[in-house]
């Protein structure tokens, strides 16, 4: 029963898309459809984790097709970790695009939905092509929001964004068409254990492997994340952040363990990427001006550590990297929820000009340090227990050397977020808010910095905006407490994890077993 | 052979207009990296496989093989659309000016 309602957590968001693509209104039924779908993949998600507990592999066969021949749909307990997670993070996402008004934009909420469709079907398919066409079908709808949404340089950072990912894509599908030369089949099941037997299929695979890096920004081939995100609107950035590169990275997890089966043999170039991953990141994060930059190159900092639990292989390297895959997800989509709402009221996300927002929004400064501290590491929130995990992998392979450049990237982690905490919550206030709510004629445009790459005018472009300067009549805090609220939930879910650490490392070694053991995964799909 | 020559030289034009500045040349060199990964597709289900693949018609060896035929085709609908879009994108608000360079 579960099983069979694989196919609807890939139809049934883009069935809902394709409805709000055709009515305009009334617009408290859109939201309680656009909310409503991403709530029952949410509920769905959180069954599948449940239903896979204990190492069941849930299988769909499309078509009635005996298993083998079938394009499969398959959730283990990694998949279904991952569909609850993506799903609660686009859920507090929409929230937050309802509450800064993006969702009045009429394609905001089909493309949101049609986008997370492919995320869904991407992480439940079975299917090195079905893989790509899902990978398609979360891009697609990406491309659109990417250059709809954001300030004026959105244009440009959608030509960026599209090229480089349709270059990826291309790749994607090379690799794709040699794996069909030389094995035969893409179904994953079949190819599980081929390219330790066969170079052909391990250099076939090793290209789908690149281009998936390519999507994920790994060091080499990152430069396109931190180009894009701080210029898209908020809650694109913070849905992207959550969900994009960590498909690729999921799909990294999933075609190395099936198809190399654990092979060691190029593990050791892996470490030494993803050493480099994470230090490029987090000294790049240092110097960078606004607030959603920093978090970018963080962000790419962060997808080293994740990749590290694949390159270090093993129970403990596997386990711990999709622990840390679970909290950058949310304590990262937190993060830029924070940021958006600080761009949303204040318009800007540039570092010199804000300050003082720690005494002038408590609240937000509450959810900013709280994920902040967790990302760094900090216990008692999850980043602790994600890198503690990662340390004790490391030293466990006996990888030194990146168990030290965990270290030193948490510190140079720590300098970035420090520096954006100085200027943006710290020292003095700087910059007033501006008033979205008053017709603003005779403003002046956006009073500083007009037209440089940086000034990003998020959410507010279609509202008039204002600087004021009314300090009498001034109310307490200038962000509303339901603007803030999802980059808060997302940081109490931060430090629940932090403090139930135990819990959900129970559930990602299950995910790390069936990973390392793909036995019942095959079983299950090439049954008859 | 002939079909390896021709996804060369299709990736090489490829390529090549990639790195061009103008989004209308770069949208060409996709048009031309999606031909190419069509033909690796054809050519990975054997070129010499010609017969249709409709049972009772032919000799089942002779059979083309179908599934690289259902990707081509689903590969050729999706770059039919990025290559739409990318158009857009190249006429769109700047009129006529399709330099990546230059942009505001």
């Amino acid at each position: 029963m579960i099983a069979n309602a694989l196919p609807l957590v890939l139809a049934g968001p883009l069935v809902a898309a394709a409805v709000l693509m055709v009515t305009r209104r009334p617009l408290w039924a859109r939201r309680a459809v656009l909310v409503g779908t991403l709530g029952a993949t949410l509920a769905y998600g959180v069954t599948l984790v449940a239903a896979t507990y204990g190492g069941t592999v849930l299988v769909a066969d499309i078509g009635l097709w005996p298993g083998g021949i079938a394009i499969p749909f398959v959730a283990d307990m990694f998949s279904a970790l991952l569909v609850a997670a993506t799903a609660l993070l686009t859920l507090v996402c929409v929230v937050f695009g309802i509450v800064a008004g993006e969702d009045q934009q009429h394609y905001f909420a089909p493309f949101v939905l049609a986008l997370y469709g492919g995320v869904a079907g991407a992480l439940l398919t079975g299917d090195l092509f079905n893989l790509f066409v899902c990978v398609e079908v979360m891009l697609l709808p990406s491309y659109v929001l990417i250059s709809m949404f954001g300030g004026e340089n959105r244009l440009r950072a959608g030509r960026i964004y599209i090229t480089y990912n349709l270059l990826a894509s291309a790749v994607f599908l090379f690799g794709v068409a040699f794996v069909y030369g030389v094995v035969g089949t893409v179904n994953l099941a079949e190819l599980a254990g081929a390219a330790k037997e066969s170079t052909a299929v391990a250099v076939a695979i090793g290209v789908v492997l690149v281009a998936l890096a390519m999507k994920s920004g790994v060091v080499p081939v990152h430069g396109w994340l931190p180009r894009t995100y701080p210029e898209t609107s908020p809650t694109v950035a913070a849905i992207f952040s959550g969900l994009h590169t960590k498909v690729g990275i999921y799909a990294i997890y999933r075609v190395y363990s099936l198809v190399f089966d654990g092979d060691q043999r190029f593990l050791g170039f892996a470490v030494l990427f993803m050493c480099v991953t994470m230090a490029f990141g987090a000294l790049s994060a240092v110097g960078e001006d606004t607030i959603r930059s920093v978090l970018a190159f963080n962000m790419i900092s962060g997808i080293g550590y994740i990749l590290l639990g694949v390159a270090l292989f093993g129970p403990l390297g596997l386990a711990a990297g999709i622990f840390y895959l679970l909290h950058h997800m949310v304590v990262k989509t937190s993060l830029f929820l924070s940021a958006g709402a600080v761009e949303v009221r204040y318009g800007t996300q540039r570092l010199d000009q804000l300050g003082g927002l720690a005494r002038k929004e408590p609240l937000l400064a509450f959810a900013f340090v709280g994920a902040a501290l967790s990302l760094i590491g900090m216990p008692p929130f999850s980043g602790f227990a994600g890198k503690f995990a990662l340390l004790q992998a490391t030293v466990a392979e006996h990888a030194y050397l990146a168990a030290f450049v965990v270290l030193a990237a948490s510190l140079l982690t720590l300098l970035s977020m420090n520096r954006v905490w100085n200027s943006v919550f710290w020292g003095p206030v700087r910059r007033e808010p501006v008033d979205a709510t008053r017709d603003a004629v005779d403003a002046p445009a956006d009073d500083d910095a007009t037209g440089t790459a940086h000034t990003n005018n998020g959410a507010v472009g279609t509202v008039a905006r204002r600087r004021t300067h009314a300090k009498a009549a001034s109310p307490l805090t200038h962000v509303s407490p339901a603007l803030v609220a999802p980059a808060v939930v997302l940081t109490l879910v931060s430090l629940g994890i932090g403090l139930g650490a135990e819990g959900l490392l129970t559930l990602t070694q299950q995910a790390a077993a069936g990973l390392l053991d793909t036995s019942s995964y095959v079983e299950a799909v090439m049954r008859e | 052979m002939t079909v390896a020559i021709g996804i060369g030289i299709l990736v090489a034009g490829g390529v090549y207009l990639l790195l061009q500045r103008g989004l209308v040349r770069v949208t060409f060199g996709f048009v031309l990296l999606g031909h190419a990964a069509n033909l690796l597709f054809l050519s990975a289900g054997g070129t010499r496989l010609r017969e249709a693949a409709i049972v009772g018609t032919a000799d089942p060896a002779l059979m083309a093989d179908p599934l690289p035929q259902a990707f081509v085709l689903t590969a050729i609908v999706i770059t039919f659309g990025v290559t739409v879009y990318l158009f857009a994108l190249a006429a769109s608000r700047h009129g006529g000016d399709d330099d990546t360079e230059r942009l505001p």
